[in-house]
């Protein structure tokens, strides 16, 4: 054990030491919502300082009365009075964004409204186009049916699902699917690419050992399997440890970013300047009362945060985490020992990867859509997908039988492929100039030992 | 005591039988050649011994011992494929393998340093395998072999890649070790090596062992009764009843160079009595095979007859 030790070691220190690996963590946590805001700020000033589209409209039913009183921030109308014909030849000698064709049509189910564009209009714009008309047609239905605007306005009323799991003892919890699900799904892709981005750091450390030739003394001090596991559990290591280090940066940095900007918003601003003017007790009274409104509201949010139940989810994350890595890593070293170049090992790749892609699209199309449904329950026991499914699925619930099942079978699914890695591998690795082939690692497989 | 006995091990693949029941015993604080052409299972054997693979049967002892796990942390092995972590530095890499050896990370450090400072590299201690020479790389790895003091060293090939002054170096120290008390297994295809170094050999052809002992007594066994006289004076003839005349030639003025093989059961004495009678002999000496002649003749088949006697002898 203790030479394992040494090796995890090694692989942990020679990892975390390169610079690469510094600027990776250091920089990943920067950059990325810094590349994010900037988008998002170009994005923003753009549409901002983006001109309105010139819309023609040949409005034959005179229902919309879409003139310039109309135009919105996105769309400048330009009522027509001509024929459809010369309206498309005018048009076309016009650089204008769209011809707007309305022609007679049934208020109840209006049909042949047409777009002419002179390039392919973007599906936002359109929608946009498609709601304003929607509305006016709204408008005109309210009219027939003799429906007052006001009344409508009050009619339409906000409900707000207040989520209570009931357990079987009585105990309400609040929930909320919305949140647990976001967070599942978060951390269910988060170790799709952890475990894929690892096993392949595992494939190329392996790859490493053997085209230097180093690994026939490694294994005259220990054996193959030894460095084997070692090496995983080095690898996983260097990824847990940049993967801590990423959530305390990003914890850090956002928490400072929102104090940087909480100290400047103006509402705050105005509002100290308000709470120091006021002397009158009634004022004084009402911003209390308000104040005392805004706690309960703070506490409702902070109990529906604490009944998402963090620490479990961090726990069962933890677990699948290193349970689906060990599962995937010990393969991904075997098809390492057996090839001599990471180009050599792309036939292999895929297909092992290809049970963690159907957890993956899993997560989307079933445990999202259905996370109590057939398809779910056996993602999340099958140990090849339960590692991505079962993490999106816990934040719904899972009988505590079925989370146990599941533990169970995938440690049982990473003891049976580390076994299988571990007799290719000790094979592979001394097998230099061996053109391999499922074939071949099958008859390492089963050499005896 | 021996070092190690290997008996009746065997090992087979699906396809081959990589060692079909070899027993060989390696007599403590000795040179020990293990021979053999490409692919007659002498790396398998190493590889067993070494257990980074097992034997399908037989047993193996060292030192008194059957092999366990343990027993790795006494032998230091130098592979004929070998190398090092290129981006490790040297002392780094030194303290890793030294470690793994079962050394404390002190003992490990101090030890080192002895070593570096006998091959006068002590100032390497930081730099990158990768900056290394292949000749600076291989000073490296048998550094790693030897630094933990092994009782048992295994040198597969040790001299392929190293200059004559740095092969000059190597041969010293393993001289040295084995005056340490050390015994070393020197797997080899340099004959001249094995000729000049080794004090016992056993030859391995198509995973069978077919020969082994004392080099002095191998050699003894391919004796062929065969000599080289140096003669001056006039060329001459043997009576053909005891002798045959191999090779006669003239090496300078007057003096003859001439290899005699004499019959079975005539000694050299009488063939010097026999030669002074006829001329005037200027140096005598008895041609003993060399391991190059014994191995060749041996892996051809063509020492067939001397195979035969050697193996009802042994």
């Amino acid at each position: 054990m203790n030479k394992v030790w040494l090796i995890i070691q090694r692989e942990f220190l020679t990892r975390v030491k390169k610079k690469s690996f510094l600027i990776v963590t250091i920089l990943v946590p920067l950059l990325v919502p810094t590349i994010l805001g900037g988008l998002i700020y170009v994005a923003v000033k753009q549409s901002e300082a983006a001109k309105p589209d010139t819309v023609l409209v040949l409005d034959e039913s005179g229902q919309f009365n879409l003139d310039t009183t109309k135009n919105t921030k996105r769309f400048h109308f330009i009522p027509l009075q001509v024929s459809l014909e010369q309206a498309k030849i005018a048009y076309n000698e016009t650089k204008d964004f769209a011809l707007l064709y309305v022609p007679q049509f049934d208020i109840n189910n209006p049909k042949g409204l047409t777009l002419y564009t002179q390039e392919n209009p973007s599906i936002e714009k359109v929608g946009e186009l498609e709601s304003i008309l929607a509305e006016r047609v709204r408008d005109l239905k309210l009219q027939e049916y003799k429906i007052d605007k006001e009344v409508l306005k009050n009619l339409r009323t906000k409900i707000d699902l207040k989520q209570i799991n009931l357990s079987k003892t009585g105990e309400e919890k609040s929930s909320n699917s919305g949140i647990l699900g976001l967070t599942g799904v978060a951390l269910g892709i988060m170790i799709y690419i952890f475990v894929l981005v690892d096993g392949i750091e595992i494939m190329q450390g392996v790859i490493d050992e053997k085209t230097s030739k180093v690994v026939e003394i490694i294994v005259s001090s220990v054996k193959p399997f030894q460095l084997m596991l070692g090496k995983i559990i080095g690898i996983a290591a260097v990824g847990v440890v940049q993967f801590l280090i990423w959530i305390i940066l990003i914890a850090f940095l956002s928490t400072s970013v929102l104090h940087y900007f909480g100290l400047r918003t103006p509402q705050q601003q105005a509002m100290e300047e308000v709470t120091k003017k006021i002397n009158d007790p009634d004022v004084k009274e009402a911003i209390q009362a308000q104040q005392q409104q805004q706690n309960v509201q703070v506490k409702e949010l902070m109990d529906l945060l604490g009944g998402v139940q963090w620490a479990k989810i961090a726990f069962v994350f933890l677990f699948y985490f290193l349970g689906g890595y060990l599962l995937y890593g010990a393969l991904f070293a075997a098809v390492g020992s057996g090839v001599e170049s990471i180009q050599e090992s792309q036939q292999f790749q895929f297909p092992i990867t290809i049970p963690l892609l159907i957890g993956y699209f899993g997560l989307f199309m079933f445990v999202l859509r259905d996370p109590h449904g057939t398809v779910s329950f056996w993602l999340s026991i099958i140990p090849f997908t339960s590692p991505v499914a079962m993490v999106g699925l816990i934040a719904y619930g899972v009988p505590t039988w079925q989370l146990a099942l599941s533990m169970v079978l995938l440690i049982a699914g990473f003891l049976f492929t580390t076994w299988v890695a571990g007799r290719i591998y000790r094979v592979g690795i001394l097998m230099t100039g061996t053109k391999v082939s499922w074939k071949v690692l099958a008859r390492w497989f089963m050499i005896r030992e | 005591m021996e070092a190690l006995l290997v008996k009746e091990v065997s090992k087979r693949y699906a396809a081959h039988t990589a060692l079909d029941k070899v027993t060989i015993s390696i007599p403590e604080k000795t040179i020990f050649g293990l021979l053999g052409p490409n692919g007659a299972g002498k790396t398998t054997l190493i590889r067993i011994i070494n257990q980074i693979i097992n034997s399908d049967e037989g047993e193996i002892i060292m030192f008194g011992e059957k092999l366990k796990p343990g027993h790795v942390e006494n032998i230091g092995y130098l592979p004929e494929e070998r190398g090092l972590y290129k981006k490790m530095t040297v002392g780094d890499q030194l303290l890793y393998l030294a470690q793994l050896k079962g050394l404390s990370k002190k003992d490990a450090l101090a030890k080192i340093k002895i070593w570096l400072e006998k091959f006068g590299i002590k100032d390497w201690w930081n730099k990158k395998v990768e900056d290394l020479s292949k000749g600076m790389a291989q000073k490296i790895q048998f550094i790693s072999t030897v630094m933990h003091e092994p009782k048992l060293i295994i040198l597969d090939e040790p001299f392929s890649g190293f200059d004559p002054v740095n092969a000059q170096l190597i041969t010293e120290k393993i001289l040295e070790l084995k005056e340490n008390g050390s015994t070393i297994i020197f797997s080899t295809h340099r004959m001249e090596t094995v000729e000049s170094l080794c004090d016992h050999i056993a030859l391995i052809n198509r995973s069978k062992k077919i020969l082994e002992g004392p080099k002095k007594q191998v050699k003894e066994q391919f004796r062929s009764n065969t000599f080289t006289v140096e003669h001056r004076g006039n060329q001459f003839t043997l009576p053909s009843d005891k002798y045959e005349l191999k090779k006669q030639q003239l090496i300078e003025e007057g003096m003859f160079s001439s290899t005699i093989q004499a019959k079975e059961g005539i000694k050299g004495n009488q063939l010097i009595r026999d030669l002074i009678e006829i001329t005037e002999v200027y140096s005598f000496q008895e041609k003993l095979p060399t391991m190059a002649d014994i191995f060749i003749n041996l892996v051809k088949g063509e020492g067939d007859e001397a195979l035969q006697k050697h193996l009802q002898e042994a």
